[in-house]
């Protein structure tokens, strides 16, 4: 199995009004390249949530899409800090940390990390002061 | 049922007439990430977020429209991207549950 496309996209700390950006981008590519609308769409969630994670949580951090000959999705969440305390917590629904502002556009629902957990088909998170990587994998379901 | 056909019969006041799309049931939420998570394409999707994420969430999720309860107001940013997106943006002065009550006796 070998990686037949890479691409990065870059997230800024904060930068609401580009939240969507990176998730729309990437679904635009999967269907372009034929991947279902069912994997294109549990993909855009994960890379949504990933990128409002960075917004509102992180230093900002990048996402990287890649595609192996074998049609096997693999996107990379990596963000620049300053981690997550206690991801057990992180990953039960409805528990936040968001901030009042964020809370009051919307965001801060508890279901981010959650709802990537069940979008994916592989789910991996590792966590420190310096950054969190999420790193997940997409294919067909039957 | 078309959006189109959705508006006529509910009377809700068009400010973004974006493509003309398909509409099967409603979803009515303000937790953008609990929308993300349960909205389903196809389905108008009942609001009172007017900020440019609602455009995202809304492209992303695929519904087929915007309807901003309580008099709210879009903001001409998020109109714009709106527009860029073929995305129909709807105005409703009624409160969520009537708006949701209105687009039930409209068949929806």
């Amino acid at each position: 199995m070998s990686v037949i496309y890479q691409k990065t996209y870059n997230v800024e700390k904060d930068d609401y009004a580009n939240a969507g950006l990176v998730s729309s981008l990437i679904k635009q590519s999967l269907r372009t390249i034929g991947v279902s609308s069912a994997v294109s769409r549990r993909v855009a969630v994960a890379v949504y949530e990933a990128e409002i994670n960075m917004i509102i949580h992180a230093y900002g951090g990048t996402i990287t899409l890649e595609i192996s000959d074998d049609g096997a999705i693999r996107l990379i969440a990596s963000d620049l800090g300053p981690g997550i305390p206690d991801i057990q917590k992180a990953l039960t629904p409805g528990f936040s940390t968001a901030s009042k502002k964020a809370m009051e556009l919307g965001f801060g629902a508890g279901m981010g990390l959650p709802n990537i957990k069940r979008n994916a088909d592989e789910f991996h998170i590792e966590s420190s002061p310096a950054g969190t990587v999420l790193d997940l994998k997409f294919q067909e379901r039957e | 049922m078309k959006v189109s056909e959705m508006i006529e019969k509910t009377g809700f006041k068009t400010v973004v007439p974006g493509e003309d799309r398909e509409v099967n049931g409603v979803y009515c939420g303000d937790l953008l990430s609990w929308v993300m998570g349960n909205g389903q394409p196809e389905q108008a999707w009942i609001t009172v977020q007017s900020h440019l994420n609602v455009i995202a969430v809304a492209v992303l999720r695929e519904f087929s429209c915007i309807v901003l309860a309580e008099n709210a107001e879009f903001p001409e940013e998020v109109i714009e991207r709106a527009k860029n997106e073929g995305l129909t943006l709807l105005y409703s002065d009624l409160p969520v549950y009537e708006t949701a009550v209105r687009l039930f006796k409209a068949g929806v």
